[in-house]
């Protein structure tokens, strides 16, 4: 759409941002003033230059946790893009049953993210739990709060039960609006399953699975209530993300110089990787001319 | 026209096939897709029956026995919240606090993805971007922060600072999606309304509102959604008059143990209300998730 030059459109704008400065400003620049701080307690605080941001450089429980961070996030990725879309091409096109498979596929999505966690806490459990018990009663030696393995497993078994859906819906959304004369045309050229799929689902559908997967890293990456309340972040260290490891350092262990520092840096890894995905999507839109 | 005239073309070869041995006895056979559906859904719903059978049991029956039914059906889990008032003022919470946020979110982005998508202006597009920044912000970055910006001005522990809070994410959610929904209302309605005589508050109210009441309703959905699901934020920033529900629910620990039932009986009743605003935007959901950009 050709939009008219008007610097009065500002105005319209300036709700947002007053609202979004308050709440998003204030705080990043308490954040930043403390990282570039150090205290002794009694509300004294002192410059402390850069050095926080040099220490958590040479942190290894920064870099450990990043590294796990990556990892999970490149698993959920590899997961739930592909499963998503394969759900996608699987769904009925309309009637009942579409409108069912949508609100139950939704339901997840709801679900308070602690609630979430309980359910697997409890769906895992050995004693209680209907996938723990049964793979004990298969003589499996399940236990997701001891054995490191068993916990990555459960808690991207979890993420995948609750974000795939997410996936499946855009990808949904992108079939959708494919117009019946293309599949047509590909019938009369006497197209494969494959070749229809490759040449006219996959590009229709690029434009939302960029979004699909932009929020699906964006989350994953922040991702804290759930591996929170199933795990606790153990055993061990081993399912301690970057933000379960945060909130333990500033809200545990009040170290504020550093925790500012990492989160600093956190914000910047995302929106750096965001930043790339974002220039794609809108590439994308602008090649097809929306 | 040409469009009109291909799917005469198939349907007639459609008829044609269904009378075909081969598809005839296909007819009576599952197809692939509704198998994969049948498993997939399988999949998502077990966990949420496995709460809902819990919630049904009393204590003693969760911990001794191992079945996927209830025997002895028992609804005193739910008696025990919908009685105490410690328990379901978190309900109200959450919900205060909820409808709080999404009213804000949509009375400020509306204006603004009516600029973005109708004006292009100084900074546009950085303004965007930057808007989107605040989706990808970690809530656990702002946790601290927002404790004590809310606590300095007297707000802590009110449903407003956690319907603030959220607006970090939810505001520039709101705008993207209802700027994705504006884009496909042609132009041409703007200018035939001031060609008419309306002002920009008449026009906006009258004639566009309704235009993009789907996209409204979408957009209120995903507040709605992401406010409800959100427990970091709602939980640092409370902690007696506004507490939510998800931050109760940690009182089933208690000295004797894990109150299973209790524990799932809550569970089960938070799942309510998104399934019942799920109703409502059914047929609008893939689009919305698709932020109105199909």
């Amino acid at each position: 759409m050709n939009k008219t030059v008007n610097q009065k459109a500002w105005f319209l704008v300036l709700p947002v941002l007053l609202l979004v400065a308050f709440s998003a400003v204030i705080p990043l620049m308490t954040v930043v003033n403390y990282s570039v701080q150090d205290t002794f307690g009694n509300n004294q605080f002192f410059w402390a230059g850069l050095s926080w941001f040099d220490d958590m450089l040479h942190s290894d429980r920064m870099w450990n946790a990043l590294g796990r961070q990556m990892l999970f996030s490149a698993i959920i990725l590899a997961i739930e893009v592909p499963l998503g879309i394969f759900v996608a091409l699987n769904m009925p096109k309309k009637g009942v049953w579409s409108s069912f498979c949508l609100v139950v596929m939704s339901l997840p999505l709801l679900i308070p993210w602690n609630v979430v966690g309980t359910i697997w806490q409890i769906f895992g459990r050995v004693d209680i739990g209907l996938l723990g018990y049964t793979l004990d009663a298969l003589g499996i030696d399940y236990n997701y709060t001891q054995n490191t393995l068993d916990a990555w497993v459960t808690v991207i078994i979890m993420d995948v039960w609750h974000w795939t859906s997410l996936v499946a819906l855009l990808a949904y959304a992108g079939l959708r609006s494919i117009p019946d004369a293309y599949y047509q045309a590909a019938k009369i050229d006497q197209a494969s399953r494959w070749a229809v799929f490759r040449y006219i689902e996959l590009p229709k559908m690029a434009g939302v699975l960029m979004i699909a997967i932009l929020l699906r890293f964006m989350d994953s990456f922040m991702i804290y209530t759930e591996p929170f309340v199933l795990t606790g972040g153990g055993p061990g260290n081993a399912t301690t993300f970057l933000s379960i490891d945060l909130v333990k350092m500033a809200l545990g262990q009040f170290d504020l110089g550093p925790a500012a520092a990492f989160s600093l840096m956190y914000f910047l890894v995302i929106m750096a990787i965001s930043w790339v995905f974002y220039t794609v999507m809108t590439t994308l839109d602008k090649r097809d001319g929306k | 026209m040409t469009d009109s005239a291909i799917p005469e073309v198939v349907t007639d070869t459609r008829t044609m096939t269904i009378e075909t041995p081969r598809t005839a006895q296909r007819r009576f056979r599952p197809s692939g897709s509704t198998v994969v559906m049948a498993i997939y859904l399988l999949f998502l719903m077990l966990p949420i029956y496995w709460l809902l059978n819990m919630s049904l049991k009393t204590n003693s029956e969760i911990l001794g026995t191992f079945s996927f039914f209830p025997r002895n059906l028992t609804f005193a889990n739910y008696e025990t919240i919908l009685t105490d008032p410690s328990w379901y003022m978190g309900y109200v919470n959450s919900l205060i606090y909820v409808v709080m946020n999404t009213v804000i979110s949509l009375a400020v982005a509306l204006p603004a993805a009516y600029a973005f998508s109708r004006y292009s202006f100084m900074g546009d597009k950085h303004l965007f971007f930057w808007l989107l920044t605040n989706r990808m912000a970690p809530p656990a970055v702002f946790a601290l922060p927002f404790f004590q910006l809310y606590s300095s001005i007297g707000l802590f522990d009110t449903h407003i600072a956690v319907a603030l809070a959220h607006c970090l994410f939810n505001v520039p959610l709101a705008v993207w999606i209802l700027e994705g929904f504006m884009r496909g209302v042609p132009k041409e309605i703007d200018e035939t309304a001031y060609i008419d005589g309306y002002s920009f508050p008449a026009f906006f109210v009258k004639i566009f509102t309704p235009l993009i009441a789907s996209g409204i309703g979408v957009a209120a959905f995903f507040c709605f959604m992401f406010s409800w699901v959100e427990l970091l934020l709602s939980r640092t920033l409370t902690s007696v008059d506004a507490k939510p529900i998800a931050a109760t629910m940690t009182r089933t620990v208690g000295a004797a143990g894990v109150d299973w039932g209790v524990l799932a009986a809550a569970g089960v009743l938070t799942i309510v209300p998104g399934a019942l605003v799920i109703y409502f935007v059914r047929n609008y959901i893939a689009k919305g998730f698709a932020l109105g950009r199909v």
